[in-house]
């Protein structure tokens, strides 16, 4: 048994687990980024800006993520292929999109069609998590635009009356102060985020999903010194205990974030805790 | 136009494999998308309609299950709630596929729950209850004190108290959560032919066609905004029903205190 799962197949399943984490990682920065970002400008004065905020927001809630994952991963690629040939290619006068093809010139493909399998990978996963980042950044956005709207309205306007400038408000006041009210919101958005993390499958990476049905499926003593039957339910039951072990541990970890924000905030559980303290 | 009539009469049922056999190869028309992808919305309204109506039921029960004091009613039902929220919803449908491919081997009886429109309406089922028994066992927690206590000085008690003063004040507290919850379910309906659950004869649902035109075409640029657009009109259907039944819930309370229904669709678990 020992044996069979350090196998040299059983290791890339070991890997794709750190590929998940490390998307995990990657991604939650990067869509807390973009989410800032796209509730600042919906906040935004400017009005075209505050569309463009809005409109972000809005058009990737209102559509199934999938759809939004699977339709990204080819549009970002092609845009950038797309990019790339009129730069790079400028003579070339036949068009682009070719019936149902897709055909720019060779130094403009991407990644180049004789780079390592290595890069093929991380390019791939790039735009995953680049994918990834966008959707997540509209939910993100979506809760820390509430949250900045929650702020009361008093602490700002003792920012003003203390002649602050609405910048200095705005970055001294509302933004230490919105993370309380963003946490639960953010906390809700991780577990979300968790539970997407399969959908890498979805988008030609070869992650957990790929591997525990390619290691699940029937093995005949032939190809391997380990053959054994159907087993893909055993390895998907696995990754079912790991997903809830994962957001079981995550679940215990906001929660003692979110009593450290707490800590001296002008809120309901904010001045419980200080009653807790003094008595 | 008579061309994109025929085309409706060819594939609007395509999905339910009423029509033509073979889909499109080439030169594919809008009208060939539109169709077919509207066509793989019968599956979406299917599973969502019928997840919902039987996950319902259900919810109610888990919710008062995990809300009771009885410790052998309780635990069960939090065990499930966990289950279902805790882990991936393509995990669990790739997990339920494989676990029916197995039962299937040792009972024959289980042979149409490998197909998508049992197995996978199954699962969809049981992740919808738990979500929604959360938000029921949340609303459950959240009863005025005072509208109990008022049931009890009338003399309400055990059955007739929950049908008519628990029960309905449940549902109106968590109505708004609970409209959220079944657009997130319409939206869940297109992993469906993602996760193992193969489409028979390529009756499939719409991503699923979504993803056809785009493969062939190798142009996302047209069949996921037309999937999109679908989407939107079903949500707003969705919304339409649910704030009028929301109303209902609410017609009792004085206009200025009525809860208003706060739309935050879309979160995939």
């Amino acid at each position: 048994m020992a044996c069979y799962l350090t196998t040299g197949k059983h290791m890339s399943i070991y890997w794709s687990v750190l590929t998940v984490l490390l998307l995990l990682g990657i991604t939650a920065p990067t869509a807390l980024a973009f989410g800032f970002a796209g509730a600042s400008a919906a906040r935004s004065r400017i009005a075209p800006v505050s569309w463009f905020g809005r409109g972000y927001i809005a058009v990737v809630r209102g559509v199934p993520d999938i759809a939004f994952f699977l339709f990204f991963v080819i549009a970002l690629d092609q845009i950038i292929e797309a990019t790339r040939h009129h730069i790079l290619c400028p003579d070339w006068v036949e068009p682009i999109r070719q019936g149902s093809d897709f055909v720019v010139c060779q130094a403009a493909k991407m990644p180049l069609g004789n780079a390592p399998q290595r890069v093929h990978e991380s390019y791939g996963f790039a735009i995953a998590v680049f994918t990834f980042a966008i959707v997540f950044g509209a939910f993100a956005a979506n809760v820390i635009q509430g949250a900045m709207a929650t702020v009361p309205r008093g602490q700002i306007e003792t920012g003003e009356s203390y002649g602050m400038t609405s910048r200095q408000t705005f970055w001294r006041i509302l933004v230490p102060q919105m993370w309380v009210y963003a946490l639960p919101g953010l906390s809700n958005l991780w577990m979300v985020l968790i539970k997407a993390t399969p959908l890498l499958f979805l988008l030609g990476i070869q992650d957990i999903v790929y591997w525990a049905r390619e290691l699940g499926g029937i093995k005949t003593s032939r190809f391997t010194d380990y053959p054994h039957g159907d087993w893909r339910m055993w390895y998907f039951l696995a990754l079912l205990v790991f997903y809830l072990i994962f957001t079981r541990v995550s679940e215990i970890t906001l929660e003692r974030l979110m009593v450290r924000l707490t800590r001296g905030q002008a809120t309901t559980a904010g001045e419980a805790q200080r009653k807790a303290g003094t008595t | 136009m008579s061309a994109c009539v025929q085309t409706i009469t060819d594939y609007g049922l395509r999905a339910v494999g009423i029509g033509k056999r073979l889909l499109p190869r080439e030169d594919f028309t809008l009208c060939e998308q539109f169709t077919l992808i509207g066509s793989g919305m019968i599956w979406n309204v299917y599973f969502g309609i019928l997840a919902l109506i039987a996950g319902f039921g259900f919810a109610t029960l888990l919710a008062v299950g995990k809300a009771s004091s009885i410790k052998v009613i309780r635990k069960p039902s939090e065990w499930f709630i966990f289950l279902f929220r805790g882990s991936p919803l393509f995990i669990q449908f790739f997990f339920g596929y494989f676990l029916f491919l197995k039962l299937k081997t040792v009972f024959p009886i289980f042979a149409p729950f490998t197909a998508a429109w049992l197995g996978a309406l199954v699962v969809l089922f049981f992740n919808t209850s738990a979500y929604t028994a959360e938000i029921f066992y949340g609303a459950l927690r959240s009863i005025p004190k005072g509208d109990v206590e008022a049931a009890d000085a009338y003399g309400l008690s055990g059955w007739s108290r929950f049908k008519r003063v628990i029960w309905p004040t449940m549902l109106r507290l968590a109505w708004p959560a609970y409209t959220n919850e079944a657009i997130f379910l319409f939206h869940a309906t297109t992993l469906v032919f993602f996760s193992g659950f193969p489409a028979w004869q390529q009756r499939g649902d719409a991503l699923y066609y979504a993803s056809y035109f785009a493969d062939k075409t190798f142009n996302p640029f047209i069949p996921y905004p037309i999937l999109a657009g679908y989407f939107i009109l079903l949500t707003l259907c969705v919304i339409g029903l649910f704030s009028i039944v929301n109303r209902h819930l609410n017609r009792h309370l004085p206009a200025n205190t009525r809860q208003r229904l706060r739309i935050r669709p879309n979160l995939i678990r």
